[in-house]
């Protein structure tokens, strides 16, 4: 457990991701195993314990400790776990070891609920705080460790020395701790067979079409389809269970029911691609729609009423159990419109191959398709075959052009890692017409799209124009205009303005221009959000 | 005429009145006592300072010559001084070097004024010693019982193993100027570190002084002097205003790493910016404001700063009287 400790510590302080990745096999190098296994399972998420009722974790601290200073305490460090892993006094000198991470989840697999205080009891008194905080934290369930699953095994597979995408396509036909998936990595046994579990495939990705590429394509081999704005997921059923992957191979087909049922219900061995969306009079509707699901792990009755989900077909891996991924896309494509047409499927429609001649046809179309639940386009080559992440020259995203508005900034805050001396996270705003005459209104918050040489500008200007301190933000004379690109704009009422930007980032610092003569709310509302 | 009654708890500090003078006194004023050298504790333009030799000395280098008292007496440690109508000796307090606690006898009473103290070991300073008395001046800083500091060789270790972890990065360790740097540099010598260890231009007048009297800190270098690629893998010490502002950009990927009793609680590390706490103190933790408090065996404590609350509420458990000062001045610092 100390290892495990030492390296939950450092995670949750260290933002830089080589640095992480490099604490992670520093770790999975010498933690032995099932320890190892078990805190892989921690940090990704698949480590299911009976959940230890926060009650009783105060009740131990607080048998031990005066309430008063308890309290006192715990509203100071804000965290329970925390606040008992630091309080705890020990009763006498350590008699015992730590436990290792296996025997705390072992035990809290087995302890019935009236041996667990006496058994925790014992954990922190032999162990040192950093320890005795991730034994709780373990117990509570919100680890929180500053790394994902997807980090972990990244992790793993540089250990081995191959794609992170191999390790995707056998993880969720494994269990904690793991065992056969370190045989493997290390040397010691081959690829553990996933069989008729159902994995995740990783997905084939696009690369995003510049003007001069496009004159190098022939409008013969390519197909065209619209690029909805949800989530990319991955629909897969066998014999082994249904699943619903996003991009990232995370599970969260608990969050949306209604589609682990509808694919359920098809009785399919299938692998399919496709966008998730919510569904609004027939239509797609807008990111924001599916974001309100998005938030929630289950989902409520109404939510799921209120904000219906479904899938849009985009392509499809496995059919009847064999995988067709070496086939071309114009086969596949056969074979997902085959498959729709024989299954009909609830909760799923095809997407549409859009006809087009040659590509000024096609740009026309991007350029007028103004739904807010379309991205741009899709342009596949018929020939390819689907190959996990983002081969050359097979399939390209074309977006429409970002939507640009002129802000004024606001306020600026450092940023994390290599930017912790810079203000590098931007604040900025539009006017409109208040009591006392024109008045700013923030709209959004940018920390990219600027150049090196762009972000020691600002850093600069922002020291220099401070007129207020909040902590660790800055106010700033409102004087520099800044060009603003989004994707798409949203009503929103968790901001004071009633709008939120979708994808927002710094186009160009417009020094040239007057902050008077920046943007009005009212005309940006009138101009993005009419509909 | 209990110690409550000749010593006076003022606007401008804690005034003895028999002797007429102040200890650590907030504002100018004709005669005071100072307890250490830092700087919510020494301030300029005092008439007569009274204190150590390596505080009076601190308070020259820090202030100036000519702000620093306009007369100074030095009082070694143990020796005794008529002062009026009180006798007034000095005995270490161990926070920083040269830092006392203000013993004051009059008429069969006594009172110590502790200023801040520590009871963790500390290469670099003498270490506390306890007086038995009826009034206890004492810090809050960290009374709270969450605040158990650590041995600081196990937190010396965690940075040395992190150096080996990251050969190709320069550790930034964010220090107060007096004492936690120098503290730090001993223990690193302590854990067999020989290195060069590199310093900001502001730590290293200090450096200098500790070692005039005495205290061997080995291989120091200014940070700013480092030829290009000799500061990866090693050590630098900054005030902590530098450690993630412009002066460390200079520096290859570094770890900002943060010396200081508060890095045990997480958010207030994670708000820093700090990717390497260490948890080091200067200041006593629970443990030892309560030990220290029962051991003087004083029937009045008086707070001045932190954590008032919980240490009165915990005296009042051993029945001991516990009274908060609230003496507005002395520094929350965050490098404590």
């Amino acid at each position: 457990m100390r290892l495990f400790s030492a390296l939950l510590e450092r995670l949750a302080f260290t933002p830089a991701r080589t640095v992480k990745l490099a604490l992670l096999r520093a770790y999975f190098a010498e933690a032995p195993d099932p320890d190892r296994g078990y805190a892989l399972a921690a940090i990704a998420g698949t480590l299911v314990l009976p959940a230890a009722r926060r009650s009783l974790i105060r009740d131990i601290a607080t048998a031990r400790v005066d309430p008063v200073l308890f309290e006192l305490s715990y509203d100071y460090v804000g965290d329970l776990a925390e606040t008992v892993a630091l309080i705890w006094p020990v009763r006498e000198a350590a008699v015992e070891e730590p436990p290792s991470v296996s025997l705390v989840v072992e035990t809290l697999r087995a302890a019935t609920k009236s041996e667990m205080p006496g058994i925790v009891e014992r954990w922190l008194d032999a162990s040192a705080p950093s320890v005795r905080y991730a034994i709780l934290k373990l117990m509570t369930g919100g680890l929180r460790v500053g790394a994902s699953g997807r980090l972990a095994k990244t992790a793993l597979a540089e250990i081995a020395g191959i794609a992170p995408d191999e390790i995707e396509e056998i993880w969720h036909g494994l269990e904690p701790p793991y065992r056969p998936l370190f045989d493997w990595i290390e040397g010691r046994e081959s690829r553990p067979d996933p069989a008729g579990a159902p994995v995740f495939r990783p997905p084939m990705l696009a690369h995003p079409l510049e003007d001069a590429d496009l004159a190098a394509l022939d409008p013969e081999d390519w197909r065209a389809e619209w690029k909805w704005d949800g989530i990319r997921v991955q629909l897969v059923r066998t014999a082994g269970g249904v699943r619903l992957y996003s991009r990232t191979a995370e599970n969260i087909g608990a969050a949306f029911p209604e589609i682990l049922d509808a694919l359920d219900a098809t009785g399919e061995a299938v692998a399919l691609d496709g966008e998730l969306l919510v569904l609004r009079d027939g239509e797609a509707a807008p990111f924001a729609e599916l974001q309100q699901r998005l938030n929630r792990k289950t989902p409520t009755g109404a939510m799921m009423a209120r904000f219906p989900a479904f899938v849009r077909l985009y392509d499809i891996l496995f059919d009847n159990g064999e995988d067709v991924r070496g086939l071309a896309f114009d086969v596949r494509r056969k074979r997902l419109e085959a498959w729709v047409e024989r299954v009909r499927p609830e909760r799923m429609d095809l997407s549409r191959l859009i006809p087009f001649a040659d590509f000024s046809e096609l740009a026309a179309l991007r350029e007028a398709a103004r739904a807010a639940s379309i991205e741009g386009l899709m342009l596949k080559r018929g020939a390819s075959a689907y190959l996990p992440g983002r081969p050359r020259g097979m399939w390209w995203k074309w977006k429409r052009a970002p939507l640009t508005v002129d802000a004024v900034l606001m306020y600026a805050q450092r940023g994390h890692g290599k930017r912790s001396s810079y203000y590098s996270d931007f604040t900025f705003g539009l006017w409109r017409e208040g009591e006392d005459g024109p008045e700013l209104v923030p709209i959004g918050k940018a920390y990219f799209g600027f150049t090196d040489e762009e972000l020691r500008f600002l850093d600069r200007w922002v020291r220099h124009h401070t007129i207020g301190r909040f902590g660790p933000v800055r106010e700033v004379e409102k004087a520099l205009v800044l060009e603003i690109a989004f994707d798409a704009a949203q009503r929103s009422t968790r901001h004071k303005s009633g709008i939120a930007l979708r994808f927002p980032r710094i186009a160009r610092i417009r020094a040239d221009k007057p902050a008077h003569e920046a943007d009005g709310l009212d005309a940006f509302v009138k101009a993005y959000l009419a509909h | 005429m209990k110690a409550t009654e000749w010593l006076v708890p003022r606007a401008e500090g804690l005034y003895c009145a028999p002797g007429d003078f102040f200890i650590d006194p907030l504002v100018p004023v004709p005669r005071a006592v100072i307890t250490h050298g830092h700087a919510d504790h020494a301030r300029p333009d005092h008439g007569a300072v009274l204190a150590t030799e390596e505080t009076l000395a601190i308070m020259r280098l820090r202030l100036g010559e000519d702000r620093a008292g306009a007369t100074q007496q030095p009082l070694r440690y143990g020796e005794e001084l008529t002062v009026g109508g009180v006798r007034l000796r000095l005995e270490p307090a161990g926070h920083v070097l040269g830092s006392a606690q203000a013993v004051m006898e009059r008429a069969g009473t006594r009172a110590v004024v502790s200023g801040d103290y520590k009871r963790a070991p500390d290469p670099t300073c003498r270490a506390f010693a306890p007086v038995p008395c009826d009034l206890f001046v004492t810090e809050a800083t960290f009374a709270l019982p969450v605040f158990r500091h650590p041995d600081p060789l196990r937190e010396i270790d965690k940075l040395l193993r992190d150096v080996k972890l990251f050969p190709d990065r320069t550790h930034v360790v964010g220090c107060y100027a007096l004492g936690k740097c120098q503290r730090l540099i001993a223990l690193l010598r302590q854990a067999g570190y020989d290195g060069p260890v590199w310093l900001h231009g502001a730590l290293r007048p200090l450096c200098g002084l500790y070692e005039r009297f005495g205290v061997a800190l080995g291989d120091l270098r200014p940070a700013t002097e480092a030829a290009k690629g000799e500061l990866c893998g090693g050590i630098v010490l900054a005030p902590p205003g530098a450690i993630a502002d412009r002066w460390a950009r200079r520096l290859a990927d570094p770890v900002v790493c943060l010396a200081s009793g508060w890095m045990q609680v997480r958010q207030r590390a994670k708000s820093r910016g700090v990717e390497l706490p260490l948890i080091i103190s200067d200041h006593a933790d629970w443990d030892a404001l309560l030990t220290t408090c029962r051991e003087v065996g004083a029937e009045d404590i008086w707070v001045t700063h932190g954590r008032e609350d919980a240490l009165i509420h915990a005296l009042a458990g051993f029945g001991i009287r516990g009274r908060a000062l609230r003496l507005i001045g002395y520094e929350e610092d965050e490098t404590a």
